[in-house]
């Protein structure tokens, strides 16, 4: 029954559909390599077409390494919410073609090869095997475990790891590691950049609902904090233990008597907060509340790095551009893998180099920063390589707004009031 | 029936009389030109007096409009209808429409070159820059250039043409006799537009993410100054310098500042800025008039258009327009 996915159980797909099962049939058509979902471990090499017309000779190349872990996951209650195989490649294969465009012009080569296993420790085998073959860039889309294990692996090599995939803050604090940078927002990030909208719109008394998974009580922490942090307070708590996740033909008669029951009787609140970054419950909550009042948290209103109908800051031309390639929406793991390669390339454009420390140490100094269809450029904290970004509030069809909200000061960049500042870190071995 | 014929003869004078007193006085209030506004959202052109500084007429446009400019002999105005993949081309008096012509994806801006005949198009999403023809209605060449091109700027003498590509963030160098690159200097994030001053000399071009204006030597291709901007309480990622324009002596440059609701007034000599204006919501484009005593500047967000008097360095009105105002071209008549 579970859906092997690469996917981050709390990532929050805005638009369904069935177009996105064929990009997979439609790249491995186009680079001739055998790929099956779910085939383990598969290594599939991407060159975009700019990078052919590139003149030959003087061209250095920056070899760019995709590493997938591929996840059980129980099937999201919505068909809309199915992953497409190629989540995130599909990113990275945009930015690469973006960086090779304007590679072309400076004689430099991006190229992306995937790995994908859905044993760690296969994977952590197979990265290693392309790392010795040249490649020194490592786009993570694994758990926080395995990003870890990654991290120990590349240690004392010319190796940066930008995780693209997990938002866990243990990464970006007590766990930080000076090889691994941070292209995903983390839960932190995300929540208080809910909290801030939520705290505009004086919506202040919240009734959090939380689900049984480890990552349900990460997003529920991170909310609490949130509230603290912004003057919310966290009227009433339940856990949804039921197991809601399963599919069935029929079912809205259960869940139609069922929320109302659950919800009845709450402390007096404004929202209802949802927790459930797997999809198993969150999506029964709207509309059934037996308080008729707004929900936001993993659904209704999320906190997100990317929604597929922004268009905001020039966005449009990079939704259409990856529809183009993709044949379906623009998702946020797709945007933070997209961050992650263009990141790359443009520490290459401005360092004018590809020798991978020299590119390493540019994109951490002061001076990098990128634009990406956020309205301001995007730059990482020096103090646990988490990349700096307005983060947008949105619901199914259209963004909603974008965080930090106004009035939230700080005395470096309000992007600072944003998860984790310098003065709270738990940080101790990034380094710069 | 000479009585009749004298008082004839006097009415036809002073009739006359009239004529010419009415034609003096056109001739010495302001000039009347004419302003074209495209607004974004709602697919239309406003029409401005510039010396009654009011809408005098809104006109229905192709879909998204953003580029707007005139032909050289003044007949025609040139519109990016970019959700209609089109320029389109309409009477500039009547505002009929006259043709489309074929443009590639999603046109955002262009430039006529100084000739005439030949319009050069930034096709965002193809990475491409298309010229055409537009008495032929034919495309001539397509030239690659980076990621979302955008800015497009040509020198005096028609010889240059200066495109900038957003995510490349490079402005890029084209010989216009052999459509081919000759050179491409590496600018701040977010490239958005290039302008030639008056004697061919300079490219100035602004990066909307970086917050600069980089001025590049356009014979050496070398980076000449980098103009930062500071405004007292205004956070420095609110400051994303767009539209640019010289005046014709070259001695003064207006920035648009997007969504920090200034212009900037820059002294080309020192590269100072000399003041900082305030006008409506995240203005991104500007035009002067031909005798460079008014600046028209579209304020997206605030939905108007703020009028600068040059001479004073004031604001003097702000007129409300259709939503999302994007480009500006003013006519001399």
């Amino acid at each position: 029954m579970g859906q092997k996915s690469t996917t981050q159980p709390n990532r929050r797909r805005f638009c369904g559909g069935l177009a996105h099962l064929f990009p997979a049939a439609a790249i491995a058509l186009l680079t001739g390599a055998a790929i099956a979902v779910g085939q383990t471990p598969t290594t599939l090499a991407y060159q975009s077409e700019q990078a052919a017309a590139a003149p030959a000779g003087e061209t250095r190349r920056i070899a760019i390494l995709l590493a997938r872990e591929l996840r059980d996951l129980p099937p999201p209650i919505s068909l809309l919410d199915v992953r497409p195989p190629d989540d995130g490649v599909a990113g990275a294969r945009l930015a690469i073609n973006d960086n090779n465009t304007t590679g072309r012009f400076l004689h430099q080569e991006f190229t992306l090869a995937v790995v994908q296993s859905s044993n760690a420790a296969e994977l952590i085998a197979d990265t290693k095997k392309q790392v010795d073959a040249g490649a020194s860039f490592i786009i993570a889309d694994a758990s926080a475990q395995t990003v870890l294990a990654l991290s120990d692996a590349m240690k004392g090599r010319d190796v940066l790891i930008l995780n693209a995939g997990a938002s866990d803050d243990r990464l970006r604090e007590q766990d930080c590691r000076p090889n691994v940078v941070h292209t995903a927002p983390s839960r932190a990030m995300l929540a208080d950049a809910l909290a801030q909208y939520l705290r505009w719109k004086r919506w202040q008394r919240w009734f959090l609902v939380y689900g049984t998974e480890p990552g349900d009580e990460a997003f529920a922490n991170a909310l609490r904090r949130s509230a603290m942090r912004f003057g919310l307070k966290i009227v009433e708590e339940r856990q949804f233990k039921d197991d809601a996740g399963s599919r069935a033909d029929g079912g809205h008669e259960q869940i139609q008597e069922r929320i109302p029951a659950f919800t009845q009787r709450a402390a007096a609140h404004d929202v209802l907060m949802v927790a459930d970054e797997s999809n198993r419950f969150g999506e029964y909550f709207p509309y059934r509340t037996f308080d008729p009042r707004p929900v936001a948290g993993t659904q209704g209103l999320v906190p997100t790095s990317w929604h597929p109908a922004l268009e905001q800051w020039g966005a449009t031309q990079i939704q259409n551009r990856f529809r183009r390639l993709a044949n379906r929406p623009m998702e946020s793991l797709d945007y933070d893998a997209w961050v992650a390669v263009r990141a790359i390339g443009e520490a290459a454009t401005r360092s004018k180099t590809t020798a991978p420390p020299d590119l390493i140490a540019y994109m951490k100094s002061p001076g990098f920063e990128l634009g990406a269809f956020k309205g301001r450029k995007l730059t990482f904290r020096d103090w646990d390589g988490q990349l700096r970004q307005p983060i947008l509030i949105g619901t199914e069809k259209l963004p909603v707004s974008v965080s930090p909200q106004p009035g939230f000061l700080h005395q470096f960049t309000e992007l600072d009031t944003l998860g984790f500042d310098k003065p709270e870190t738990n940080c101790r071995a990034y380094a710069p | 029936m000479d009585m009749s014929l004298t008082t004839a003869v006097a009415r036809y004078a002073s009739q006359l009389m009239i004529a010419l007193l009415a034609s003096l006085l056109v001739a010495t209030a302001a000039h009347a030109y004419t302003v074209y506004v495209t607004n974004e959202k709602d697919g239309t052109v406003s029409i401005i007096d510039s010396a009654k500084l009011e809408v005098v007429r809104t006109v229905k446009v192709g879909q998204r409009p953003r580029g707007i400019t005139l032909s050289k002999d003044h007949r025609w105005l040139l519109i990016c209808a970019s959700d209609d993949n089109a320029v389109q081309v309409y009477d500039a008096r009547t505002m009929e429409l006259v043709k489309s012509l074929p443009s590639g994806q999603d046109p955002e801006l262009f430039v006529l070159h100084p000739a005439g005949q030949l319009l050069y198009i930034a096709n965002e999403e193809d990475n491409l820059v298309t010229v055409v023809d537009i008495q032929k209605d034919s495309v001539l060449a397509e030239i690659p250039v980076g990621v979302e091109p955008e800015g497009m700027g040509i020198s005096p003498d028609g010889k240059v043409l200066v495109t900038t590509s957003e995510t490349t963030n490079m402005a890029h160098f084209i010989d216009t006799a052999t459509n081919t690159t000759i050179d491409n200097v590496l600018v701040d994030s977010r490239p958005r537009f290039a302008e030639f001053n008056a004697d061919g000399s300079q490219v100035w071009v602004s990066a909307e993410i970086g917050g600069t204006v980089t001025v590049i030597d356009a014979k050496t291709r070398k980076v000449t100054a980098k103009i930062d901007f500071k405004i007292p309480g205004m956070p420095q990622d609110a400051i994303q310098p767009v539209g640019v324009r010289i005046t014709k002596d070259g001695k003064r440059a207006f920035v648009a500042l997007g969504p920090s609701n200034r212009v900037a007034v820059i002294d080309t000599a020192t590269f100072k800025v000399e003041k900082y204006l305030l006008v409506g919501q995240r203005v991104w484009q500007l035009a002067l008039t031909p005798d460079e005593k008014l600046l028209f500047t579209t304020n997206g967000t605030s939905n108007d258009v703020s009028v600068v008097d040059v001479d004073k360095l004031r604001v003097v009105k702000s007129i409300k327009v259709g939503r999302y105002p994007w480009g500006v071209v003013v006519a001399p008549f």
